[in-house]
């Protein structure tokens, strides 16, 4: 968010440059601001009627609606089932046991190369063939499952990997077995370490649930596809939608990187997540 | 009228699409770093709201906006280089998060030492701390990149005729869902393997050994 803090004072000429630099870009981003602004006009889509809709609550309460019982709930049920899962493959990829290793190894290496839109898809044409053809929250649950949770695995396993081994250690020389040292030593740590990098993949999951789009499940981005199919007003529908991702998943993402901060002073083993997806 | 050719017409555009972006994604990304820790303030306010736009909506609604919706304020373009050019803006954003984390890792002798040598802030940046910081994050470019390959497929949903879509029509005319899904799916491995090979191979090339 901020240049290099380590840069020199600057001078005067320096300070000149800064000064021409600053005016320049401003000219620069205003004058691309202004182009598009001006394009929109010359068609038209800076009307005021064409935005009126958007002072009116009913068109808030639908969308509201999608968001709730559409983008959440797909989200909320996903968390609900690859959380779990990612612990228990995170853990199993830490075994001592080649075969348990290994079965974590390739479950977490393949899912995090697949398409979920292509999951999507053998989840909409394929299965409906063998006769499964479950609701269509679960055609995007699922998908988004095995997506998340290969993911969850390799954060949590960092988690678990940067925490100094003393830690386990000292639960087993207090007498604790191995997987009571693990469950009440060892993995709340790593959690709490690897909370940030949770969010910040729960915001990845909340984007993902716009695939919901294909299947034609009712959540924000279809509710845009419904509503602009009525009011045709395809522009402002998709930009309030934007907007309204942006805003939720941005105060998210400001809390993944409050939470970092707070974890890093707190001197909890810092966790890099290598491994971790990006987009 | 399912052909081979049509198969591989749909993994070469799918290829096409990858390497398109991808690419472009790596400047723009570097470009929008650069401005990020430029001595511009007002560069570095917009290369953020930038790269927080992008990190924040999802790639599907981007690619809605640029094909069903942007036609209605007279801004038009064929189909499959405005899909490259919506991933290319949204990736970029990915890419711009990693190149800064790489700034990040840059010691402070370094800019001292670009000091004691008398170099300017733009040389200081261009020639000091870009080609350390693109070293040092070749690996998490190389994890951007195989994300950007996964979500070449979403470009299926607006109509174009890639792998993902041309999976859809052979499942369609086979009636197979599971070898032709698996088939699929393992497409998708090989390129994510090719390309995460690829960045350990570069990452060995580049790495900065002290």
């Amino acid at each position: 968010m901020t240049g290099l803090s380590y840069y020199d004072v600057p001078g005067p000429r320096g300070r000149m440059r800064i000064r021409i630099g600053s005016i320049v870009s401003a000219i620069v981003i205003l004058g691309l601001i202004g182009a598009g602004l001006w394009q929109f006009g010359q068609q038209g889509q800076l009307a005021p009627e064409m935005w009126e809709p958007f002072t009116q609550w009913p068109i808030w309460s639908y969308l509201l609606n999608a968001y709730l019982t559409g983008t959440l709930a797909a989200a909320g049920l996903t968390v609900a089932m690859s959380a779990p899962l990612g612990v228990l493959f995170a853990v199993m990829r830490l075994s001592p046991v080649k075969v348990i290793r290994g079965i974590a190894t390739v479950y977490i290496e393949v899912t995090r190369t697949l398409p979920v839109l292509l999951l999507i898809y053998a989840m909409l044409f394929g299965l409906p063939q063998y006769g499964i053809n479950p609701p269509t929250i679960w055609k995007l649950a699922i998908p988004l499952t095995i997506a998340n949770s290969g993911v969850i695995a390799e954060i949590v396993r960092a988690g678990i990997l940067a925490l100094p081994r003393g830690q386990e250690e000292a639960g087993l020389a207090l007498g604790m077995t191995r997987g009571r040292a693990f469950a009440s030593v060892v993995l709340p740590q790593a959690l709490r370490s690897v909370t940030p990098s949770l969010v910040t993949q729960l915001v990845s999951l909340l984007k993902d649930t716009s695939l919901g789009y294909v299947l034609g499940f009712f959540e924000l981005l279809q509710a845009g596809s419904v509503l602009s199919s009525y009011n045709y007003l395809l522009i402002q529908d998709y930009l309030v939608i934007a907007l309204i991702y942006l805003v939720t998943n941005g105060i998210l993402s400001f809390f993944a990187y409050r939470l970092r901060r707070w974890v890093d002073r707190r001197g909890i083993a810092p966790a890099t997540t290598p491994q971790n997806r990006t987009a | 009228m399912l052909t081979p050719e049509t198969v591989l017409g749909a993994i070469g555009t799918t290829l096409l699409i990858f390497v398109a972006a991808g690419v472009g994604s790596i400047v723009l990304g570097t470009l929008v770093t650069v401005a990020r820790v430029s001595p511009i303030p007002l560069l570095r306010w917009a290369a953020f709201a930038y790269v927080q736009f992008f990190l924040n909506v999802p790639l599907l609604a981007l690619l809605i906006i640029a094909v069903f919706a942007l036609p209605y304020a007279g801004i038009i373009g064929p189909l499959l280089p405005t899909a490259i050019i919506a991933l290319t803006v949204y990736e970029g954003a990915y890419v711009a998060e990693a190149v800064r984390s790489g700034v990040n890792t840059i010691a402070r002798g370094q800019l001292e030492a670009a000091r004691a040598l008398g170099f300017g802030q733009m040389q200081t940046i261009g020639l000091v701390v870009v080609p350390q910081a693109l070293r040092a994050v070749v690996q998490p470019i190389g994890n951007v990149m195989i994300a950007l390959v996964m979500n070449t497929a979403q470009v299926a949903a607006i109509g174009i005729v890639e792998m993902t879509a041309v999976t859809n029509q052979l499942n369609q005319h086979l009636a197979q869902p599971i070898l032709v899904y698996s088939g699929s799916g393992l497409a998708y491995m090989a390129i994510a393997l090719v390309v995460g090979l690829a960045a350990g191979w570069v990452e060995r090339r580049v790495a900065i050994k002290r």
